[in-house]
């Protein structure tokens, strides 16, 4: 799966936010990934891990006081170093597709779906034949996203979270963007809900429908999540962030199955879920402005020694000074 | 015992947003209501912790009938109760650092003085450091303010929790946390406890029993009035 060329290829991102009085806040630092056509990558944490930041700077959406360094590679576009006019017309929308937090707050609550669909598919794609092109265009792209055509006329107000999500959706899907990126798309679903919309999110990634249909050039989604059920469901890698740093990239399987997660964070945040331990892990995660020298989880990890006063790098997929062990060697290169 | 009888509540009196629903928790149980989003769970939890006033039905309190709802409740009814929303933000005042956020109920109560040692007290509980207690909600993350909303929900020794999709926005670990100091407190002052949620595992994890909505309304609810907001705040 990751033979093939990237689809976004992070290399080093970092992004600092300059606080009143000279504070420094790390809220991403150091950040290396790939994510490849048809594959989703889960970027999974606590919340105010960093998760969001590093979303934000993919679409260049970071606010004022925030700087950046490394590279984010799409395609031959370093999404960092890009301008506003690039971002803006080029970037949002059509090379990225976004799948909000909460479809409800992003939809505009003064206009119908079909206004709002109509209006993107207008400014993105531009179909040619006026008033009645756009209009079948708008509906197609409803459908594409499972968005029933009759319930168009509807305000967002007047939406189930299924359907709004969805219509957020469809309006991601129009640009026919390479790299989908789902930012928490299921917080406050109820189960039902989380499962449907994260399918519907896989379905998109994998390309199956449509007569343009290539099997193995798909979507690229980066899904961003809290919600581990969500990340195991439909993900085919993992990468868990903690206090802005990646501390494993891992294969789905072996992360939510029987070798499990490496990194001994990883094997708390699942201890916590109810259908296992439910277990917290102790403590608070540190602040993201005094973060210590040495391994960020040290001060809640129960295999912490003197080694980890330092800095663990990811070194092959793990950065941990004691991570738990590996089952085989293909397992390691995975 | 808290007892609701037969009832109807909504958000208009010719649309209820469902009917003639009867629940019982007893002292130091644990119940779990179980729903999908929209069903009206979220409705019953307001009625139950006496935030809202239904439209039809009774609600027993420890025997008592309850007749007045809001701020018009007695206040040895209202403080009975402990109650934690799905979502913080919406659910703290922007202006209050999270130490004044957690006092707030006993300044209500003229009970100003014994803030600090409570504060002490209950933010070691829920894990909250001395720095956070400091911030205002913006300042913090969903999760460290969702930890001071159970810790105001807990100050005044409330003897029912009502609970509504405390964890939702939650990750794991914060969601195990938060589950754990709830039923510590239970198992400290025999507190009974309304868990209203989505997540089955969850709650049947959490609680002694655990109600499907579906088995309390026997006419069903009219989907054309499902609300997909969750009352908050």
């Amino acid at each position: 799966m990751t033979e093939r060329a990237p689809v976004l290829s992070v290399r080093g991102l970092s992004v600092r936010f300059l606080m009143p009085g000279g504070r420094r806040v790390a809220a991403v630092t150091d950040a290396h990934f790939d994510v490849a056509a048809g594959e989703c990558l889960a970027l999974i944490g606590e919340s105010g891990c960093g998760k969001s930041v590093l979303a934000s700077a993919l679409l260049g959406l970071l606010p004022g006081n925030a700087q950046t360094a490394g590279r984010a590679l799409l395609g031959e576009l370093d999404l960092l170093a890009a301008d506003e006019r690039t971002l803006a017309r080029t970037v949002r929308g059509r090379l990225i597709g976004l799948v909000p937090q909460s479809p409800a707050a992003h939809l505009t609550p003064v206009r119908t779906v079909r206004a709002q669909l109509e209006e993107t598919v207008a400014e993105l794609t531009a179909p040619r034949g006026g008033r009645k092109a756009l209009r079948a265009a708008a509906e197609a792209a409803a459908e594409r996203a499972a968005f029933p055509v009759d319930h168009l006329d509807h305000h967002p107000h007047e939406l189930s979270g299924g359907l709004a999500q969805r219509a957020a959706t469809a309006l991601a899907l129009v640009g026919d963007a390479p790299l989908l990126l789902a930012d928490e798309p299921t917080t406050g679903l109820d189960r039902d809900l989380v499962d449907h919309t994260v399918d519907e999110l896989r379905r998109h990634v994998d390309n199956t429908e449509g007569a343009g249909a290539r099997p193995d050039t798909g979507r690229a989604l980066l899904l961003i999540t809290h919600d581990l059920a969500a990340a195991e469901r439909i993900a085919d890698r993992v990468a868990l962030m903690y206090a802005g740093r990646i501390v494993e990239l891992a294969d789905a399987t072996a992360f939510f199955g029987a070798p499990g997660p490496r990194h001994p964070y990883g094997r708390g945040l699942l201890d916590a879920l109810p259908d296992r331990a439910f277990a917290p892990i102790p403590g608070l995660p540190p602040e993201l402005g005094a973060l210590p020298d040495g391994c960020a989880f040290a001060a809640r990890c129960d295999r912490t020694t003197d080694a980890c006063a330092a800095m663990p790098p990811l070194g092959g997929q793990v950065a941990c000074h004691h991570p738990h062990a590996v089952l085989t060697k293909a397992a390691d290169r995975a | 015992m808290l007892e609701l009888h037969t009832v109807t509540a909504g958000y208009d009196r010719n649309a209820p947003v469902f009917r003639g629903v009867s629940l019982s928790v007893a002292p130091g149980e644990a119940v779990g209501l179980l729903g999908p989003s929209g069903c009206g769970k979220s409705t019953l939890a307001r009625v139950a912790a006496l935030l809202h006033r239904p439209d039809a039905g009774t609600l027993h309190l420890d025997g008592t009938p309850v007749r007045r709802w809001r701020h018009r409740a007695p206040r040895d009814q209202r403080t009975a109760f402990g109650v934690v929303f799905q979502q913080p933000r919406l659910s703290a005042d922007p202006r209050l650092a999270l130490a004044d956020l957690i006092a707030e109920p006993l300044r209500a109560t003229g009970r100003r003085d014994e803030a600090a040692g409570r504060i002490a007290e209950l933010s070691a509980t829920v894990g909250l450091t001395a720095d956070l207690l400091a911030r205002r909600p913006h300042e913090v993350s969903d999760g460290q303010l969702q930890r001071a909303c159970l810790a105001r929900a807990l100050v005044l020794r409330p003897r029912w929790l009502v609970c509504d999709e405390m964890t939702a926005m939650l990750d794991a670990s914060t969601t195990a946390a938060l589950v754990r100091v709830v039923e510590e407190y239970r198992a400290a002052t025999g507190a009974g406890l309304l868990a209203v949620g989505h997540d089955r595992v969850l709650l049947d994890r959490w609680c002694g029993r655990t109600v499907d909505w579906a088995t309390l309304t026997a006419s069903g609810t009219d989907p054309s009035t499902r609300n997909e907001q969750s009352p908050t705040g």
